[in-house]
């Protein structure tokens, strides 16, 4: 068989550059995987879900599409306000639609490999659990976010 | 050309044409063990499927790859040689299916070199015994040592291809199938003329489906503005839209459905095949073939219940000598149900063989290191026996070629929750295992009330709602509290009710009184409850999307919906609601169980209804073979060929007047006594309701009259006893003739020292078409099973003054003649101890004294070969 070449990009290198959606959550600075990044939009009648918990806000219409609203915040483990300007970056994971609740979204940045590191080992749980790793930026430190980790129920047992 | 072979060859070329595909992505991915697991599992559904079709070359072939396949998933390095092999495999799995198709024979030849070569790999890979013993074995297997049991049933005369070879594009391709497969049959000169249907790309369907719900939303939307501006123009074609709009998605709703029975064509050719094979009595019972279900749906659940049933037959169903030993009947029985429950379809699929082994589970959960020692200790045994659903969990010692690689049941839960699903297992050890899946409406349109409680809607399913009551402190319904728990008296029963703001832990108005709302009565299964809601707004149809997965551990909802005005609402699921109830519930049958354990003691304590049917005369029914008291208004009533029907819940019930009413009137109201039986109902049109009362009835037996079964002094008065054995063939021509089918009816003899109930069960049992001999002890019983030997199964009631039902087991099992007779217990309650009594005896069943459709279905049981006619 004939080796794929494709192989290759799967592997990180060093020189290689992400692009990232940024996201504020008070004044941290996260970064989402641009190819993850579906839309952002702002969300607007969120319907709760009784009993959900778990950083699950509730489910909203997109464009006739049911959306479930996770917040970041909750799953940072930081305490929920809704102020009425947040925002929502849209990601197609695991064949569903999920809204992921920030206080803002920033601009798009291109970062290379080499600015990156992995969690500092002090990192707050809650924090180190959803992230994997982050980039040394001149304005500060970028938190990247691991979307599976954040949109995974980890805490709640499956019902079997 | 056999169906089941052209439907074989169809289904394997698509499976084929993924794994080739698959196979190339793994060879850029090796570490995918997703892709992995699904190229092993199409590849052990192709050999599965060989094996029952005789498709010796194929099997072996598959077999092979597929062992290769199951070192890489345990973690054999993914290399482009061992792809190369795999993929080689496929291309002469190719060749074999293009000849198969041609001239509907598998062609000579031989596959040794292939079959060497995977088996060398699977050994270099890892080494070990099994794999090399497994190797020359597959590579000694000839193409001409068919498994004995497999009888090729492919007809011999070559029929041309009916259908032309999916095409080997992949992707955009497969949409452009249908007419492909039109342009080839063309072709085909004097070819056979296909069925009248069209193969249509389930996306293209399933596009479909979603275009209609959206179009469905739009005019919710629609009409909800028209509500608000009544002298709009637009309402005559709005109207029109509405209608062509319900038509529509009716008729493609229409399309999407298919009953079960569909799937399960082949499972009793599976069963008898393996039966064969394995050497082992299994006789299948299917029941419910007729409920319809999401053609996708169905589709996804095929693979996962054939693996199943296959697995209750390989690893379930013991032995018949080992049946013998332990006292079971030789035939093991595989038991396949369908049922559509308060919005879901249930599937259930149990056997009577040895159950799990839980300790084995233990350890290997412990040796696979899947969960820790002390956690584990904690978990019960149905806890454990869920890990069966854990991805490669196998405990089977020995790799046949039916089942037993650990492929399966992690499959087929991924495969059920991939639609929402849920599935979950019981097993108890040496009584059988039993698996139930349920499945909620995904993706269908449903009728749903729009309810609201804590200041927010929900939207329960209209299908398990039987009527909504107002409840208000100080108004005609009031919730009363029993230790704290709510109930409400309705009409003539106790109805527990359940505060959806309670079981939501919503935040309730503190304006308004908690038990201030409304009830909206529930039924599922034969649970009948109240949820309380704060108020209720109006119908609308909404399309079920599936719960997202993050929320569908919340059993309470059964998925969200888009309503008119744009929101969101979520779906109650009242089976998930009336696992709540059941704490309530459950206190209260074992209330019934102590009240009918006292009226035991007393003997013959009876509740009955009473009622007048024509003239002053009494007549009476035992409560207890009533299931429900409707008030029904006659001109409702609908006339078929004379026989008068009512459409109740969305069923045709037929009614049949009382004895003594010459005629069903045409106006008015009348109370009507409903009977069921399994999902069959009559209505019983009676003049009056006279009263609910508890008697100790001496029955006089009369046999003068076909509709009684005798007179009775209840309250003082002389009461007719009407036998509903009588009525109930008169609404449903063949009630009494269900196991009709064989020559001689089975004898039952029913052991009970009240006379009541040997003559309250006696025409219940007729009634299913058995012939009863009634017996008043154990000495009586042991005196008519010594004298006639046409006893088919005892029924007997444990607690009898003397010698007692376990006394008589007991006799009959020390009895060489009688030892194998199936026994089947009675009793007013059950307990751990009584249980344990009678399974050491090995006594078939244990059945409540009041159930009596459970005793139908237990004597049925013992009886498989007439159960297997239904």
């Amino acid at each position: 068989m004939i080796a794929d070449t494709q192989t290759q990009d799967h592997l990180v290198r060093q020189d290689e550059e992400y692009e990232y959606v940024t996201v504020l959550v008070g004044m941290q600075l996260f970064g989402l995987p641009i190819e993850q990044v579906h839309d952002v939009f702002i969300p607007s009648a969120i319907t709760p879900v009784p009993l959900a918990g778990d950083g699950v806000l509730g489910l909203l219409n997109l464009r006739g599409r049911v959306v479930t609203a996770i917040s970041l915040r909750q799953r940072l483990g930081l305490e929920m306000r809704l102020r009425g300007q947040e925002m929502a970056v849209g990601i197609e994971y695991g064949g569903e639609s999920f809204g992921l609740i920030v206080d803002g979204v920033s601009e798009v940045v291109r970062l290379s490999m080499d600015t990156r590191e992995p969690n500092p080992v002090n990192l707050n749980s809650h924090w180190a659990r959803i992230s994997q790793g982050v980039h040394r930026l001149p304005e500060g430190l970028l938190v990247v976010l691991d979307l599976p980790a954040v949109l995974d129920a980890d805490t709640v047992a499956k019902a079997a | 050309m056999d169906d089941l072979l052209r439907e074989f060859l169809t289904e394997t070329s698509e499976h084929i044409d993924v794994v080739d595909l698959e196979l190339v992505r793994l060879e850029s991915e090796p570490d995918n063990m997703a892709i992995l697991r699904n190229v092993f599992r199409l590849v052990h559904t192709i050999k599965g499927t060989c094996g029952f079709l005789g498709l010796p070359r194929l099997e072996a072939l598959a077999h092979a790859a597929e062992s290769l396949m199951g070192k890489l998933r345990d973690g054999m390095p993914v290399t482009s040689e061992a792809v190369s092999l795999i993929l080689a495999t496929i291309d002469r799995i190719k060749a074999i299916l293009a000849e198969l198709d041609r001239t509907a024979a598998e062609p000579r030849g031989s596959d040794a070199d292939l079959i060497a070569e995977l088996s060398r790999m699977a050994v270099a890979g890892h080494g070990d015994d099994e794999a090399a013993l497994e190797a020359a074995f597959a590579a000694a297997e000839g193409p001409d040592e068919a498994p004995a049991a497999v009888a090729p049933s492919v007809e011999p005369p070559p029929a041309p291809p009916p259908e032309a070879a999916p095409p080997p594009k992949p992707g955009p391709a497969k949409a452009a199938r249908a007419p492909a497969a039109k342009s080839s049959l063309a072709d085909f000169e004097g070819g056979r003329q296909k069925a009248q249907s069209v193969r249509v790309n389930v996306d293209t369907l399933e596009h479909l489906m979603t275009m209609v719900s959206e179009l469905v939303l739009t005019r919710n939307q629609l009409l909800d503005i028209a509500r608000r501006h009544d002298d709009s123009a637009f309402s005559v074609p709005l109207q029109r839209l509405s209608h062509v709009t319900a038509e529509l998605q009716e008729g493609v709703m229409k399309t999407r459905m298919q009953p079960i029975g569909v799937i399960w064509q082949k499972l009793p050719r599976v069963v008898r095949d393996l039966s064969a094979e394995l050497g082992r009595a299994i006789d299948l019972v299917t029941t419910g073939a007729e409920t319809e279900l999401d053609r996708q749906v169905l589709e996804v659940i095929k693979d996962p219940l054939t693996h199943m049933v296959r697995n209750a037959a390989d690893h379930g169903i013991e032995p018949p000598a080992e049946r013998r030993r332990i006292g079971k009947p030789e035939r093991g029985t595989v038991r396949l149900s369908a049922s559509h429950e308060g919005g879901t379809i249930t599937i259930e699929l149990a056997d009577d063989g040895r159950g799990l082994d839980i300790a084995a589970i233990r350890r290997t959960v412990l040796a696979r290191g899947l969960s820790g020692e002390a956690e584990l200790e904690r978990m019960n045994d149905q806890q454990v026996a869920r890990f069966i659903f854990h991805p490669g969990f196998s405990t089977a010692t020995a790799v046949t070629a039916v089942s037993g690689r650990g492929v399966g049941m992690d499959v087929v839960k991924s495969n059920i929750e991939l639609i929402g699903g849920i599935i979950d297992i019981r097993t108890e050890r040496g009584r059988g295992t039993s698996f139930t899946i349920k499945i909620p409406l995904t993706l269908a349109i449903v009728a749903a009330l729009v309810v609201s409680c804590g200041g927010q809607r929900f939207a329960v399913p209209q299908i398990s709602v039987l009527e909504i009551v107002r409840v208000d402190s100080g108004s005609e319904h009031t919730i009363e509290r029993i230790a704290g728990t709510p109930i409400l008296r309705l009409r003539d029963s106790l109805l527990p009710i359940i505060s959806l703001t309670g079981l939501m832990k919503l935040e309730a108005d503190a304006d308004r009184d908690e038990d201030d709302g409304f009830v909206v009565v529930t039924q599922v299964g034969r649970q009948r409850f109240g949820m309380l809601v704060d108020s209720v707004f109006h119908t609308e149809e909404i399309v079920v999307k599936p719960m997202s997965k993050r929320l569908r551990h919340l059993q309470i909802f059964a998925g969200n919906t888009i309503l008119g005005d744009g929101s969101v609402v979520v779906i109650i699921d009242p089976n998930g609601v009336a696992r709540h109830v059941s704490a309530v519930a459950d206190t209260a049958n074992t209330m019934i169980a102590d009240v009918a354990q006292a009226s035991g003691a007393e003997s013959d304590l009876t509740t009955v209804l009473v009622f007048r049917a024509g003239g002053e005369g009494l007549a009476a029914v035992p409560l207890s073979l009533v299931t429900r008291l409707e008030e029904i208004d006659l001109s409702r009533v609908e006339w078929v060929g004379g026989r008068a029907m009512l459409q109740y819940r969305g069923k045709l019930m037929p009614l049949v007047p009382a004895a003594g009413i010459e005629d069903v009137p045409r106006e008015g109201t009348r109370p009507v006594v409903v009977f069921t039986e399994g999902d069959r109902a009559i209505g019983l049109i009676v003049d009056e309701i006279v009263d609910i009362v508890e008697e100790r009835l001496a029955i006089e037996l009369a046999n003068d009259r076909p509709d009684v079964i005798g007179q009775a002094v209840v309250r003082g008065r002389a009461t007719e006893i009407i036998d509903v054995a009588h009525y109930l063939p008169l609404g449903h021509e063949d009630w009494g003739r269900m196991p009709a089918s064989a020559a001689a009816p089975p004898t039952l003899l029913l052991v009970d020292d009240s006379a009541f109930f040997r003559d309250m069960l006696t025409p219940v049992l007729r009634a299913a078409g058995y012939r009863v001999i009634g017996a008043a002890g154990v000495n009586d019983a042991l005196r008519i099973l010594l004298s006639e030997d046409c006893v088919d199964v005892v029924v007997t009631d444990i607690e009898m003054p003397g010698r007692d039902g376990f006394d008589l087991v007991g006799a009959l099992r020390s009895d060489e003649g009688l030892r194998d007779l199936p026994v089947i217990a009675l009793a007013a309650y059950a307990n751990p101890v009584l249980l344990e009594k009678a399974r050491h005896l090995g006594i078939a069943d244990f059945v409540a004294k009041f159930d009596r459709s459970g005793l139908l279905a237990a004597v049925q049981e013992c009886l498989p070969s007439y159960g297997a006619a239904a």
